[in-house]
């Protein structure tokens, strides 16, 4: 059924949809809402599983370790300096191999204070084991809830849905909200095999050798590269139930483009205005968009590209003292080729500043004329 | 160095003791633990002074280690005067 739903409804309504059997969270803007609708739903009566309140973001993931462990499907949600405070449980939820799903609705780091979107809360996350997948549409976010649930389950690691706030989390946007059936069809009940079980007594996680830790990590590393060929197959299921496919990179009108802008979030949206006003004007432009950040799609990257193509990553992130983070990454996923492309890094909306269509072919036209700089990040000046 | 050899879908990814906490104690520590020969032992209570853990118990008369708690340190080996404490392998868990 269509509805028009700002991402922040988009994102709970995928919660109830995943039958989720426990949320809890803290609030924080712009996430509030999503937490605030389940909220709702549980007094009403609606959502079937538990919501338990707490008294910061570090004790929400606390408790959904908790419930996780016990084998329920469980989700939290948060933004900004409320996923910084849950840091060290997002290590530890990823170390025990809980597949628990968390809305991260993207707003700038403070100091100073700051409440408007950029990646950097997210991405400064990188190295906890978590899966990390942005959206770009209203509809991209219950979706991927659905899909990170999917994906989670079946690779046992913790999955972060990604997304701008405001720009979409306020946004209001048609949203085929799917059929509660189909999606039981897509997500079966939690199956955890490793749950914590009530009549057998079991320590978890307790300390190994250094011998088992090392295993244990390569064990993960292991899973997080399954995720890839997980989130693929899981695409082409969810496309056959509900008809919209999700894969981990999308090429948009790339086919005969050598010079490419790369984005992720829903900037990517705007991106594909950009590009087509670009391609009116007879420019050979192109988006790449970049859904999965973790798993680093390394592999399909190398396939997409082509030598003597330039990329323009476009970040609205940046990592102090080196370089735009989606860029960086990029940078080092194509080293190993004999003929890489050239990669061409953009710092752009910080805090919330707006990626229009006019600065993004901005950005598009230094690259293609030769007026970005390969070595070091290119700070664009504001929209607006 | 030889690269890591081991098949990541027989390693499982995580670790679960088959006992409880009461029963784990402080966890899983030791590669090696103590074993002292009680002929040799001269009850200097050295042993008892130097741990770490406090888990030398003596009050049987001779010294007892607590293997809840030991952490295979191998310092009552190192300090005991008459070499009567030898570190061997842990038995596997």
């Amino acid at each position: 059924m269509k509805k028009v739903l700002m991402g922040n409804h988009a994102a709970a309504i995928g919660v109830k949809l995943a039958r989720t059997d426990v949320v809890s969270a803290y609030p924080i803007t712009p996430q509030t809402q999503i937490i605030e609708m389940l909220n709702d739903l549980d007094e009403s009566g609606e959502f079937g599983g538990r919501f338990i309140k707490v008294e910061s973001e570090h004790s929400a993931m606390a408790a959904c370790l908790g419930s996780a462990t016990a084998g329920a499907r469980s989700f939290t949600a948060t933004s900004s300096q409320g996923l910084a405070y849950m840091h060290e449980m997002l290590h530890w939820v990823a170390g025990a191999r809980l597949p628990i799903v968390m809305c991260d609705v993207n707003r700038a780091m403070g100091a100073p204070w700051i409440l408007w979107t950029d990646q950097t809360d997210s991405l400064s996350q990188r190295d906890t084991g978590w899966m990390q997948f942005y959206c770009s549409s209203n509809q991209e976010i219950l979706d991927s809830v659905l899909m990170a649930y999917r994906v989670a389950e079946e690779v046992l690691l913790p999955a972060m849905v990604v997304y701008d706030g405001f720009t979409l989390s306020h946004t209001y946007e048609p949203v085929d909200v799917p059929d509660q059936k189909l999606v039981d069809k897509f997500l079966p009940k939690l199956k955890n095999e490793y749950a914590l079980r009530a009549d057998k007594a079991e320590a978890f996680s307790a300390l190994p050798s250094p011998k088992e830790y090392y295993r244990l990590r390569a064990r993960m590393d292991h899973d997080m590269g399954r995720a890839l060929k997980v989130f693929e197959e899981a695409g082409k299921t969810f496309e056959e139930l509900f008809g919209r496919r999700y894969e981990l990179i999308e090429p948009y009108r790339c086919e005969d483009a050598d010079t490419i802008l790369v984005v992720s979030g829903a900037p990517a949206s705007t991106a594909r205005v950009a590009v087509d006003q670009l391609r009116k004007e007879g420019c050979r432009a192109g988006l790449l968009k970049m859904r999965a950040f973790r798993p680093f799609p390394a592999q399909a990257l190398r396939d997409f590209v082509r030598p003597g193509m330039r990329l323009a990553v476009v970040d609205r992130n940046y990592s102090q003292g080196h370089h735009g983070i989606f860029c960086e990454e990029m940078k080092s996923a194509l080293y190993s080729l004999e003929k890489p492309p050239e990669v061409y890094g953009f710092i752009a909306g910080l805090g919330g500043g707006d990626i229009t269509p006019e600065l993004l072919s901005e950005i598009w036209r230094d690259t293609d004329e030769g007026r970005a700089d390969a070595a070091a990040p290119n700070w664009m000046e504001d929209a607006r | 160095m030889p690269r890591l050899a081991f098949d990541p879908e027989k390693t499982p990814p995580i670790l679960i003791s088959g006992k409880s906490m009461s029963e784990n104690k402080t966890g899983i520590w030791r590669s090696i633990r103590p074993k002292i020969d009680m002929d040799k032992c001269t009850h200097c209570m050295v042993c008892w002074k130097f741990c770490p853990e406090a888990c030398v118990d003596l009050s049987s008369g001779d010294p007892q280690i607590d293997m809840g708690y030991c952490k295979g340190c191998a310092i009552c080996a190192d300090v005991c005067p008459v070499d009567c404490v030898e570190m061997v392998e842990e038995e596997s868990r």
